[in-house]
């Protein structure tokens, strides 16, 4: 009887711990994303329940398709990059000798490290259109200037490229942390059998390394996927909205134009991508929670 | 693969050393081009943020600083507008950090060790707010503020201390989830031990969970203060006028004025807006890259 109180006693105590956490993340997470949903069904006014007449709008307009073609090319290009170059960079630094990696590692994680408004900055300085130091550069070797930011083709490989240079030090740091936990005695085991390097990353790095990378990978596809920072930054959407991605797209509509409800329509196109990112993630957790 | 398993070339001691050496000639060749993309934008900051207007609007080489001045430097730091966004955004990250902290070790230590109706699945929800994006909720947030304004009367937009009510958002669920790994590593006798002589739930968490997790503590909250630091679209959602603005937003706003490009005084304020987080970096590496690889390796 009296354990039992006591036992009453502690899941009361837990649960007022846990209660500023529950508040937090029912009233400013939960609710507003639900609230998203409920927005969407509005006219511009808020006044009145059209339905599907939002969704209906966006799905006869150019521009939204534009950006949805967009946004999963930016998305899948950018992680596609970043896992491949942080895996390059991971394999590099693990390579050399364990004193100066540290060295390196600190300074290849420096773009994670900054804030990425106040990079995006140095970039769009880099892209200047007429004072780009790259431009300046590439005029000494004779080749005429680039529209960094100014033509369509071009700034899409802009924001691309800054996104990666941004991501891929997360992938390296990741992969490196991944290559740490790989048993020298397979590698050395594989290079007596006379594996090649190649055959060493197929037969045992990926496959060792197989959770990570999916994780990682998921995870910056939810990050790349619903980014806002690198395209308002750089490109605003331009030229002539062709670089806007669902988020910006959604800031310009809702707040700028003041569309809160065609906003909100736009930003939950972001939620099928994210919903099927984040039930891999959770598969592959609770996986991992069994095996341990 | 058989083949190339069968076929054992026989390997002298020699050539594998020098297999050695050049494998790793090529990792340090690779490894400063890398660190050449992925230096290039800020050491170009510093470069262009030591420069006159008039020398970056010369036709010398964007490249070298011909005449370093620190003189967009201190035009910043004697400005009483950029002061005013420096101080916003510290104010702000520093109680952002003290809030995440209190209620994700609370609610971690919870979850962790004293199970409740419904904690299994809190601790999985939790997980999942951290991968709802703020792009998803500002637009639902922005007209609640708005219903908040007409029924109670309370003005959210355009209020920088709004910020410390929704940076949490950001910074607790994965900071909880950092700590609830911390925590469950922790062996159950200690904490059992502790209970039997008597101790009570709180003193448990406060002499024992929190000086062993002082690593993990040290990384969440690292990780709390730079995203708190560098969150861009909040801010420019929800605050407009200059003294109600955070560094990231303030900068992007206020010094690049239409054509007149200054871009000497933007890159020093890009500078002094990286440079809190680069410090922390700097001195707390492993911490900072311990919070970055916990939430993956930690599941």
């Amino acid at each position: 009887m009296n354990l039992e109180r006591l036992f009453q006693r502690k899941s009361t105590i837990a649960f007022l711990m846990a209660l500023p956490l529950i508040l937090i993340i029912t009233l400013l997470v939960v609710y507003p994303a639900g609230y998203a949903i409920h927005l969407s069904t509005l006219n511009k006014s808020m006044e009145r329940f059209v339905g599907f007449g939002n969704f209906e709008f966006l799905f006869g307009r150019e521009t939204f398709w534009m950006v949805v073609k967009q946004s999963v090319i930016f998305a899948v290009t950018a992680v596609i990059f970043k896992a491949f170059i942080g895996f390059v960079v991971a394999h590099f630094v693990h390579n050399i000798p364990s004193k100066g990696q540290r060295k390196w590692r600190g300074m290849l994680l420096v773009p994670w490290v900054i804030p990425p408004a106040m990079s995006t900055l140095a970039w769009l300085w880099l892209f200047d259109p007429s004072y780009s130091a790259f431009n300046w550069l590439l005029a000494k070797f004779g080749v005429a200037a680039i529209p960094w930011t100014g033509e369509t083709d071009w700034a899409r490989f802009s924001v691309i490229l800054v996104n990666i240079w941004i991501g891929a030090p997360f992938f390296m740091i990741m992969y490196l942390a991944a290559l740490k936990s790989v048993p020298d005695q397979l590698f050395e085991a594989a290079s007596i059998d006379g594996a090649n390097w190649w055959q060493r990353i197929w037969y045992i790095t990926l496959p060792m390394m197989r959770n990570i990378i999916s994780i990682t990978v998921l995870f910056s596809l939810i990050v790349t996927f619903a980014n806002f920072d690198i395209v308002r930054v750089l490109t605003a959407g331009g030229p002539v909205d062709t670089t806007h991605v669902f988020a910006t797209w959604a800031f310009k509509i809702g707040i700028e134009g003041g569309d809160i409800p065609l906003g909100a329509t736009v930003s939950l196109f972001m939620v099928p991508i994210l919903g099927v990112a984040a039930v891999m993630i959770l598969r592959d957790i609770n996986k991992r929670g069994n095996e341990a | 693969m058989s083949e190339t398993t069968a076929s054992l070339p026989t390997l002298s001691y020699g050539s594998m050393s020098r297999d050695r050496k050049r494998a790793l000639w090529w990792s340090y060749f690779f490894l400063i081009v890398f660190a050449i993309f992925f230096l290039t934008p800020p050491i170009y900051m510093m470069v262009t943020s030591l420069k006159t207007s008039a020398e970056i609007s010369a036709a010398t080489s964007p490249w070298i600083v011909q005449s370093p001045t620190l003189q967009n430097y201190v035009g910043l730091l004697t400005d009483s507008v950029f002061l005013r966004f420096f101080r916003n955004s510290a104010v702000v990250s520093v109680i952002v950090v003290i809030i995440t902290m209190l209620v994700s070790v609370l609610a971690a230590f919870a979850l962790a060790r004293m199970k409740f109706w419904g904690s299994a699945t809190l601790a999985t929800g939790v997980f999942l707010t951290y991968l709802i994006p703020e792009t998803l909720l500002f637009i639902p947030l922005f007209k609640m503020f708005a219903w908040v304004k007409e029924t109670v009367g309370i003005e959210l937009i355009n209020q920088w201390w709004v910020l410390i009510l929704l940076y949490p958002t950001l910074t607790v669920p994965f900071c909880t989830w950092i700590m609830i790994g911390y925590f469950s590593s922790i062996p159950k006798e200690l904490d059992e031990a502790a209970l039997i002589d008597g101790a009570t739930w709180f003193q448990t968490l406060t002499r024992i969970f929190i000086p062993v997790a002082i690593p993990g503590i040290i990384a969440a909250t690292i990780f709390a203060f730079t995203v708190s630091w560098a969150q861009f679209l909040y801010p420019l959602a929800f605050t407009t006028s200059a003294e109600e603005l955070v560094l990231p937003v303030g900068i992007i706003s206020t010094l690049i004025k239409g054509d007149v490009f200054n871009w000497g005084q933007i890159m020093a304020g890009a500078l002094l807006g990286a440079a809190p987080p680069l410090i922390i970096y700097a001195f707390l590496m492993d911490y900072y890259i311990a919070g970055l690889t916990a939430g993956a390796t930690k599941g």
